[in-house]
């Protein structure tokens, strides 16, 4: 297993040494913030806190949420802690309800985003004579450049390859003997998909390691990509909102996401209460961002659900780790009152080598009771002339889905390559149902 | 032995898919002597004897469409009221069973096709008979 650590200091840092940098740096940004962003000032006020009552990391309970409305509320440029002439990169997320989210970044913040970065490579295994190709999307999206000037730190060579031109992306991975891949798992998948389709296997690549994210994806799923690509896959986590990739990674152990927490303060909240729970118990991930100076947030709902795993890892990292993400709060699905995550959806699908690993999901309410469609694509090599055989396939999974959702979903075959793919975030939900 | 290769189409029951398939083929001169659907709430399996079954899977293919090859039986009848009955009857007696079928009738002559549970022992026994079988070339 690969043994090596990009930043030592930190990353192997003892927790008590830890809790008091946190507490520095948290008392550090909240005296920041309270004189810099009108938001949280008032917030403050309204909560009767000053910056002095802050002095330690666990007084961070004290403090305020920040939520994905909040954001949208002082759209564009309302909780920058810093003027416009110290931010020198702006991202945006894709805003698919009302107006984007907009993030600033100050020269430091790039300063630390890349170190994050040649960490998780580093964890990975890339080193300096690797070759990797960024095929996340370049431009607002913080996939693509964030990844691209992490890879630079670290001195391995970038092919900034973004999405979109699939074949022209075979082509130099083949050419140029590339060893590292960094995009979604679903673009891997297509990526093996495209090369399988031009006759070519993992045997005419090079790729040894994937860096994956941006989007939830199984254990399963994990699978398929090292075999099909013949790679070592492993998870990135981030969210433009914080910093983007690198807030988290995994290790060589493959047991967990590090979370870079001397940048990135981790609480587990019930996303119903706000209560914060106790260090492993499940619930949804609440990060204050502890270095940043250009946009800085207290206590961010990240909506994503997930258990924060203490102890120094295998690895050597005395840093938490939370496990694989189970869902969005806001991805659930709650249909005829049971709680459906897509992502459970999809480990039935992997498991079924019948189909491609695509799906959708379609929910109605027809007289007042919910309805679930799981859309799923049918592999061409798996299409027989005998309907008897694709009925039982249809059955089969629609068994296999109620044993683990715990609903009945009906299921409809689609042709191969119908459902739309998606180079950033997979979009597998469709919820029809109108609430009064 | 003579039987003919038939090609499955699988497709989503959705609005001019059937037609996708027939403007590929005859955009590639590749003429349709029958075909059938078979259908559930949801997809469909379409089946088709054509003038060039391989060219056809190449062309439906680079379309995305799963498809699938499946040898058949041809049987060429005179179009009068009883001939159809008289070969059934036979092929139920030997226990040979018809998973599907279709037919096509034309002046005098009338042509089905069959898809039996049991290919060799259906081709046995419509020799015996002297019924005329036709070839992939014959239609």
């Amino acid at each position: 297993m690969n043994n090596e650590i990009w930043n030592r200091n930190k990353e192997c840092m003892s927790r008590d040494e830890l809790s008091d940098l946190q507490g520095k740096r948290l008392h550090k940004l909240v005296d920041l913030v309270y004189h810099n962003t009108p938001f949280y000032r008032h917030k403050m006020q309204e909560l009767d806190l000053l910056p002095a009552d802050i002095r330690t990391i666990d007084d961070i309970v004290k403090l305020p949420f920040t939520t994905k409305a909040d954001l949208r509320d002082n759209y564009p440029v309302g909780l920058l802690a810093t003027p416009m002439s110290e931010i020198v990169r702006i991202h945006a997320s894709s805003g698919t309800t009302g107006s984007p989210t907009i993030v600033g970044y100050t020269s430091r913040d790039l300063e630390i985003w890349k170190e994050i970065i040649a960490r998780a490579l580093t964890a990975y295994g890339v080193t300096r004579g690797d070759i990797v190709s960024v095929g996340y999307g370049y431009g607002l999206f913080t996939g693509g450049l964030g990844a691209h000037y992490g890879v630079e730190h670290l001195g391995a060579t970038v092919l900034p390859t973004s999405t979109g031109n699939t074949e022209k992306h075979i082509r130099l991975l083949r050419d140029l003997g590339v060893t590292g891949l960094a995009c979604t798992p679903s673009y891997a998948l297509y990526l093996a998909e495209a090369l399988h389709k031009q006759g070519l296997s993992a045997d005419d690549l090079k790729l040894r390691i994937g860096a994956f994210g941006a989007e939830p994806w199984t254990e399963n799923m994990r699978h398929e990509i090292e075999e099909r690509l013949g790679i070592q896959a492993y998870n990135i986590y981030g969210l433009s909102e914080i910093m983007g990739p690198g807030v988290a990674y995994e290790c060589g152990c493959k047991d967990g996401s590090h979370i870079a927490e001397d940048h990135f303060y981790p609480e587990i909240i019930n996303p119903e209460t706000g209560e914060v729970l106790p260090v492993g118990q499940e619930g949804e991930l609440v990060l204050t961002t502890l270095t940043k100076t250009g946009m800085p947030l207290l206590r961010y709902r990240t909506k994503d659900l997930t258990t924060l795993m203490p102890g120094t890892c295998a690895c050597g990292r005395t840093s938490i780790r939370f496990t694989r993400i189970l869902g969005r709060s806001d991805d659930m699905l709650i249909v005829r009152g049971i709680n459906v995550f897509p992502s459970q959806v999809e480990s039935v699908i992997l498991e079924m080598p019948e189909f491609a690993p695509r799906y959708m999901l379609v929910v109605d309410r027809k007289n007042n009771l919910d309805t679930l469609e799981v859309q799923v694509e049918l592999r061409p090599d798996s299409f027989s002339d005998d309907m008897g055989s694709m009925l039982d396939l249809r059955r089969k999974l629609g068994e296999r889905l109620k044993s683990v959702l715990s609903i009945s979903a009906e299921v409809k075959l689609v042709e191969p390559n119908s459902l739309p793919r998606s180079e950033g975030k997979s979009t597998r939900v469709i919820d029809k149902r109108v609430l009064a | 032995m003579e039987t003919i290769k038939q090609l499955s189409v699988f497709l989503e029951n959705k609005g001019g898919r059937i037609n996708d398939v027939a403007k590929a083929l005859g955009e590639h001169g590749i003429n349709m002597h029958a075909f059938s659907m078979a259908e559930t709430t949801d997809f469909g399996i379409l089946r088709l004897i054509v003038s060039d079954v391989e060219q056809a899977v190449g062309v439906l293919r680079a379309e995305n469409f799963a498809v699938v090859l499946t040898d058949v039986v041809c049987i060429s009848c005179p179009n009068v009221a009883g001939a159809l009955s008289a070969i059934l009857e036979r092929l139920a007696e030997h226990q040979v069973f018809i998973e599907y079928m279709y037919a096509f009738a034309q002046g005098e002559k009338a042509h089905i096709v069959i898809r039996p549970s049991n290919l060799e022992e259906c081709l046995k026994w419509l020799e015996e008979d002297d019924c005329d079988i036709l070839a992939d070339k014959q239609l």
